[in-house]
Order: structure tokens, then C-alpha cells, then sequence
């Protein structure tokens, strides 16, 4: 069926969780192509976008690769796309990681550091508290716990974009869903079950 | 809010999981892949292998370990022991490990944490500290001990690891060398001292005995996590049946 025909592409600019996300979508029954090709991910079906470590030094490496433009692209085209941790942070305006950076500017917003006085980075399972009903949610229920490690969070100004928050001495966005862009500052191939499911929902969704 | 992570350790030698006392005496304890499925099934939050051989082989060994258990484990996991250069950690990063734990090497050369840090990120960088309580009682000082807890360095523990936190580490784990396989509780004086000193979180190591154990190095000794060995491996009681108890007390922890 829609596993074996469609392609499924996780984008590779040289973030450190790719193997983690394959790992997590063979486990599906996927057979995810890991690529940097504008072309490959501009025909895939479904794209994910990885992301680990600073908001900045990913920027650099997605310019350098000409992803930016073709994540851009993506969402003008309203394709499936699941963006991950420093992968949803990228989505916005600008970050202050080390310095002010521009974004890809796509989420209307600002990435800015976690409040002092808590533990940084924020790194453990936490509760996502629903924002929406949609179909990615399926069988997941409200509150379930997922796998953070951030220092940075997203303020998206279009507050309807929001589809989860967290709560970790003040409540911030954890999940975006606009159109067919899905974003999570969570891990869902850390989170063991229902970050499985996650995926899951997001292919059949994605691949109807 | 942010729950309290319960993390199994597997002490790894020669591919296999071991577990000793103060260090030594080892007895053979499993798999390391089917007791990380295992574990993982129990819900446990998190894993850490530890290569306590800490050989070149062993390590080549660890490495195909961790490629098999991140292909059905979905939790975070951390490999430590013997990693020496950032080649090291890149390999076992390869493999599928989200973090790596250093210890001697940081020791020897604390640049390696700021490398690190600067090439993987602060996330993936936890220090791993052995300490010793000074034979001074009245000082009430650690001592990092290094080498596998043989090698006594003089340093102070609260010193190092404030150093090693401005340097990129981004985790610490915190084993006392007195407590390790005692099963009697874990040193909270430690934990709690520690915990107040940094602002990432801290993994308390070394002494569990009984969940009540996990619940004291939680609550009194404020760590952010608290790794356990032999209480897991033996099945005397459950990760499950640990966190219901925790929860009962009063500790948030993930459930589903």
C-alpha cells in the first residue's frame, strides 16, 4: 500500500538525530530516503526535518546546503513536512541563540531562551497539553509525556498556530500545526510509544 | 511539569551487562539488547551503558549494541566509558546514542568538553563524576576519583563541576564512589550539593537499594534523575512498580 509507493524523506544537512528518526519510521514499516536533494524533497510525499543542537549552526548549515529555500518551497506548496526541536525552532523569524539570527521567517515569531532560575536545558519527559483536535493526535491521549531537551523555545505572535503546550515554570509552545506543517519542540523518536504514534498519524495523514 | 526520569544503567563488559560492588566483583547480569528492550517495555525514562572494560574491543563491541538497541529502544540513550577523543564520541553518537558520558578523559583534558560541546552540542555532553568523600570528615568535601573510581585525583568535586559546566557539559552524573553497590541509599549530601551548585540537571548514581532509595536521592538530595542497577537487573522490583511508588509519594513521574 501507501508504504511501498510513496516517498518519505527525511532531509540530511547534517543534523545529528537523522539516524534516530529512520530508526523510528523503519520501526513503522517505512523505508525513509535520507537526502539533500532539493529535487528528492520537493517529489517526496511526506518530509521530515530533523534538528539537534544550536539554532544558528543549523541555519548555517541549511543555507550553505540551499535547504532553506527548499523548506520554503515546501510549505508554499502545503507538502506534508514534520519539523523537529531546532527543525521547529528554524521555522520562525528569527533566534537569539548566541546572537541575534534570522530564521527561515516562515511562523511569524521569535526563538528566545528559557527563563533563568529553572534548570537548563529543559531535558526530561514533560506533559503536551492539546491546543486542537486534528487527526494527529489519534489515540494519543491529552497530557501525554514526551521527550524534551531544549534551552530555547518558539513564541509564535499567530497564537491559532499553536496545537500543544507545556508547562515548565510558565506554559510555551511546544507543538505548531499550520496547514500541513507539523512542528514539535519535543522528540517524538525519543518518546518512546506515542511518539511512534505520532509518526504514524502524521504518515497517514501525509499519505492519504 | 517536568517529570523525574528513572534510568536503568548497564554496566557492559565483553557484551555483556555486569554488576558489581565498589566497582569490582562483577557478576554477569544478561544481554545488554534484550535487557535494554526490556527496560524499555517498563517504561524506563532513559538508558545508560556504561563500558566498565573500557577496551578498545570492547568498545567495537558496544558500538554494534547500541546500533541494535537504537533500531527498538525509542528513549534517550547515553554510552560512557573509556571514550577518549571526539572520534570516539562520534561513533557512538553514529550509532544511534544521543549522549555520551565522559569521566577520565575530561579529567585529563577538560578542553574535550568544550570540543564536544561546540561540535554536538551541550545536550549530547554529560559529565560523568566518581566521588569520593575525604577521609577528613570535618571538610565535608568529595573527591573525584578517576579511572573507574581506582584513581584518587586530589580535585575537588563541586570545583570540577562547575568548571566542567561553563566548559559544555550538559548533564552530570553524579556517582558516589562510597555508596556504589552498597545498596544501602545513595549520599544525598552529594546530590543535593551538586544540584544546588549547577543549573543543568543531575543524575544521581550509586546506592540504590529500595525504591524508597530513589524517593530520598529525589527528594532530599534534589537530583533531577536517579540511576539504578542491580535493583532493575535482578528483578526485584519492577521500573513500573518503582514509579508507583514514587507517584504515590508525591514525585512526578510518566506513567503511560
Amino acid at each position: 500500500m501507501g508504504k511501498d509507493t510513496k516517498i518519505v524523506a527525511v532531509i540530511d544537512y547534517g543534523a545529528g538525530n537523522i539516524g534516530s528518526v529512520v530508526n523510528a519510521l523503519m520501526n513503522l514499516g517505512y523505508r525513509p530516503t535520507v537526502t539533500d536533494s532539493a529535487s528528492v524533497i520537493l517529489n517526496a510525499d511526506a518530509v521530515f526535518l530533523p534538528g539537534v543542537g544550536a539554532a544558528a549552526d543549523t541555519m548555517r548549515s541549511l543555507s550553505v546546503t540551499g535547504i532553506d529555500e527548499c523548506v520554503r518551497r515546501l510549505v508554499e506548496l502545503k507538502k506534508p513536512l514534520f519539523a523537529i526541536c531546532v527543525g521547529l525552532q528554524v521555522l520562525l523569524t528569527a533566534t537569539e541563540e548566541d546572537g541575534e539570527h534570522r530564521c527561515l521567517g516562515i511562523i511569524p515569531g521569535r526563538v528566545t531562551k528559557l527563563p533563568s532560575g529553572l534548570k537548563i536545558p529543559h531535558m526530561g519527559w514533560n506533559q503536551v497539553k492539546q491546543a486542537c483536535i486534528h487527526p494527529i493526535f489519534t489515540g494519543i491521549p491529552d497530557n501525554t509525556n514526551f521527550y524534551f531537551v531544549h534551552s530555547y523555545y518558539a513564541r509564535p505572535m499567530d497564537r491559532s498556530v499553536i496545537a500543544g503546550t507545556t508547562e515548565y515554570g510558565f506554559e510555551f509552545c511546544s507543538m505548531i500545526i499550520n496547514n500541513n506543517l507539523f512542528a514539535t519542540q519535543f522528540h517524538p523518536e525519543k518518546s518512546g510509544e506515542p511518539g511512534l504514534r505520532m509518526y504514524s498519524n502524521f504518515l497517514k495523514y501525509a499519505l492519504l | 511539569m517536568l517529570t523525574k526520569r528513572i534510568i536503568p544503567c548497564l554496566d557492559v563488559t565483553g557484551g555483556r551487562v555486569v554488576k558489581g560492588t565498589s566497582f569490582t566483583n562483577l557478576r554477569d547480569a544478561g544481554d545488554p539488547v534484550e535487557q535494554a528492550a526490556f527496560y524499555y517495555g517498563e517504561g524506563a525514562d532513559e538508558l545508560v551503558f556504561l563500558d566498565i572494560g573500557a577496551t578498545p574491543e570492547g568498545r567495537e563491541t558496544l558500538v554494534h549494541v547500541v546500533e541494535s538497541v537504537a533500531k527498538q529502544v525509542f528513549v534517550p540513550l547515553c554510552v560512557g566509558g573509556g571514550l577518549r577523543t571526539i572520534d570516539d564520541m562520534r561513533r557512538m553518537l553514529k550509532a544511534g546514542a544521543d549522549k555520551v558520558s565522559i569521566n577520565t578523559a575530561a579529567v585529563q583534558n577538560p578542553g574535550l568538553l568544550k570540543a564536544g560541546a561546540a561540535i554536538f552540542g551541550r545536550q549530547c555532553m554529560v559529565l560523568a563524576v566518581d566521588a569520593r568523600r575525604s577521609a577528613n570528615d570535618s571538610t565535608a568535601a568529595w573527591e573525584v576519583c578517576t579511572h573507574g573510581g581506582r584513581k584518587p585525583t586530589g580535585i575537588d568535586v563541586l570545583e570540577w563541576i562547575e568548571e566542567a559546566v561553563d566548559l559544555g557539559a550538559g548533564e552530570i552524573l553524579l556517582t558516589s564512589w562510597d555508596a556504589d553497590g552498597q545498596r544501602s541509599g545513595y549520599d544525598n549530601d552529594l546530590n543535593r550539593a551538586v544540584s544546588e551548585l549547577v543549573t543543568v540537571p543531575v543524575i544521581a548514581s550509586g546506592g540504590a537499594g529500595t525504591p524508597e532509595h530513589l524517593y530520598q536521592a529525589l527528594s532530599l538530595g534534589k537530583a533531577d534523575a536517579v540511576l539504578a542497577a542491580s535493583i532493575f537487573h535482578y528483578r526485584e522490583y519492577s521500573i513500573r512498580q518503582t514509579k508507583e511508588y514514587l507517584a504515590a509519594k508525591g514525585i512526578p513521574v510518566r506513567l503511560q
